[in-house]
């Protein structure tokens, strides 16, 4: 058990001296850039920031010309659950199990976690997916990499377009989660800073996890990648039941912490429908923050790696 | 799993001067690609530095990238974009306005003679035109130095020529263009000057003239004879001319290697007659000559 405690605090420890080290590159970086005279300053700061607006943009551009399937890939799989799980199968006969196990608050339980999946879902399809195209036999990145920015910049500016896409995906389950279900959804968003960071939070997370994903696995393979890692996640995330229900299955209680999509959905959980149980709000905000570093340092090394030789 | 360790480049000193058009010559892997990827940020280099405008490449990568334009060897135009969308944004990325981004793309289209095929995707673009949109895509913000990857690689003779007047155009810029080629043709008729470099070395440098004079590029006489006997006499007094090299017997005939032909073909058909001359092959002097002397083999091997 010593070993144990030994290790993971060493693990952690590891992981901090990461994020300082980059913190120190970070700040050797504008140390540079700021060193000139006040001119240069603002001219310096001026394009650094007019470039990644500029790499936002063109994701912009390019995501308004495919807005209708945009909005079907996020839509159609929340539309579906709700549809079969709260309208369909609560109207059949009483006795249906499905809706039993389910219970009278199925909905209110899904809406936060079908949210965490829209989040995911477009994180990876925002990241992953183009990136492990452009990095392929058509190197497409090139141009944006000869960006007048540093490269850790062209990455996070493709976290950040991704994000961006899935707060919207999980903003757009809302509605539905309002009209479909049989039985109402109690949805109870006080804490409306609370619900704000953790959707900024999770949609960053879910980018950083399409980063790595994007820059780590073969083209090739991207497709089983899907079956091996996003679905089992997304399954085992406390997306289809609370955390807390886990309490008959103590060991999968603990395993399921080591999913970052468990902040997720538990996240959601905490700040849209609070009536029903959830971890701490401080232990999510932590875990989400955590996850998000340790996602995105990974996959920002994954992106030097290919784009450097 | 370790990593082979290759050396590709072993000490390359090269200094370019503003607005001229340098050629990087050598066969495949002789580390031309490499020197580009150093040079443009894409590559670390285990030592060494490069400076454009006196800012050090391999320090300020981000600061360097305004100063330098890529084309790299194959087609990286981006493929969700239109033809002018690729150059409006390549614009934005390096700060634009818009309104300077759009007129900026259109002053290009034009110059290029793109603008009938502004809205077409990459895909849609034949070899020569997507390396037209990546020449004016590389120079749409105005750097110092354009590298030029291979440019011709894959591209049809007719589009070579139109992508070597779109290079020869840059010369009104002011533009400095660093090139690499394994093509004689385009290393001799665009390069101001240029390094002939091989296993990571150079061999050589100077322009195309220099390097065909001063390295002794020489002129192949090839004679093919009905008899080869008593030709000793022949081959002394030729050996004895200052602007002969060599002269020797071969199998069929005679070989001569010489610097420039002027007195002494006639001589040479002169004084082969005798011996039943039925065949003469000159080799003029040329970079390829050069190239064979300096490195012993062959560009396209």
């Amino acid at each position: 058990m010593n070993s144990l405690r030994l290790k993971i605090g060493r693990f952690l420890k590891d992981i901090l001296d990461m994020f300082l080290q980059d913190m120190g590159e970070l700040t050797r970086y504008w140390d540079h850039r700021f060193s000139g005279s006040p001119e240069s300053v603002a001219l310096e700061a001026g394009v650094f920031f007019k470039a990644f607006g500029g790499l936002f943009l063109r994701d912009l551009r390019v995501l308004t010309r495919e807005f209708l399937p945009f909005v079907l890939r996020v839509g159609m799989q929340p539309l579906l659950f709700l549809f079969v799980f709260t309208f369909i199968l609560p109207r059949m006969s009483s006795g249906n199990p499905m809706a039993v196990a389910g219970g009278a608050d199925f909905g209110t339980i899904l809406l936060p976690g079908l949210m965490a999946v829209a989040i995911m879902f477009s994180g990876i399809a925002g990241v992953a997916l183009p990136l492990s195209s452009e990095f392929g036999i058509t190197r497409e990145i090139d141009d944006r990499v000869m960006c007048p920015v540093p490269l850790w910049a062209v990455a996070l500016e493709k976290v950040c377009f991704s994000a961006m896409q899935s707060i919207v995906a999980a903003l757009l389950v809302i509605p539905m989660a309002r009209y479909i279900p049989a039985t109402p959804v109690r949805a109870d968003v006080h804490h409306w800073f609370l619900f704000a960071l953790v959707l900024v939070l999770a949609s960053l997370l879910a980018g950083s996890l399409g980063l790595v994903i994007g820059s780590t696995v073969n083209p090739k393979q991207i497709g089983l990648v899907f079956s091996i890692i996003v679905v089992p996640i997304t399954f085992l995330g406390c997306v289809y039941y609370p955390w807390a229900g886990l309490k008959t299955i103590p060991w999968l209680k603990v395993a399921v912490l080591f999913n970052p999509i468990v902040y997720i959905s538990e996240g959601l959980r905490a700040a849209v429908t609070p009536s029903i149980a959830h971890m701490p709000w401080w232990a999510i905000l932590v875990a989400l923050l955590f996850f998000t570093a340790a996602l995105g340092r990974w996959g920002l090394r994954g992106f030097m790696g290919r784009v450097l030789s | 799993m370790a990593k082979q360790r290759v050396v590709a480049l072993e000490g390359i000193d090269l200094e370019l001067k503003q607005g001229e058009i340098f050629g990087l010559l050598g066969p495949n892997g002789a580390g031309k690609t490499t020197t580009i990827s150093i040079a443009t940020t894409r590559a670390l280099p285990t030592s060494g530095n490069v400076r454009i405008k006196g800012i050090d490449v391999v320090k300020h990568p981000a600061h360097a990238r305004r100063l330098i334009g890529v084309v790299p060897q194959f087609n990286t135009l981006d493929r969700s974009l239109t033809v002018y969308e690729n150059l409006y944004f390549h614009c934005r990325y390096f700060g634009f306005s818009h309104a300077h981004a759009k007129s900026r793309s259109l002053e290009l289209l034009t110059q290029f003679m793109l603008s009938e095929r502004k809205d077409a995707y990459p895909p849609q673009l034949s070899g020569g035109l997507a390396q037209r949109v990546q020449i004016a895509r590389a120079i749409a913000h105005r750097p110092t130095v354009l590298f030029l990857d291979e440019p011709s690689a894959g591209l049809d003779p007719q589009s070579r020529m139109a992508m070597w007047s779109a290079v020869e155009g840059l010369r009104v810029e002011g533009i400095t263009v660093l090139l690499t080629t394994h093509y004689m043709e385009e290393a001799n008729s665009l390069s101001d000057r240029l390094a002939i470099i091989d296993y990571g070395h150079v061999l050589a440098l100077g322009s195309p003239e220099q390097l065909k004079a001063t390295l002794g590029a020489h002129a192949i006489f090839d004679l093919k004879l009905r008899s080869q006997e008593g030709l000793e006499p022949l081959v002394a007094r030729l050996k004895a001319r200052p602007d002969v090299t060599s002269a020797e017997v071969t199998a069929e005939g005679l070989r001569v290697i010489a610097a420039g032909s002027d007195g002494l073909l006639p001589e040479l058909v002169q004084a082969a007659a005798g011996h039943g001359l039925r065949d003469l092959q000159i080799t003029e002097p040329s970079l390829e000559t050069v190239f064979i002397q300096l490195t012993g083999r062959d560009l396209r091997e």
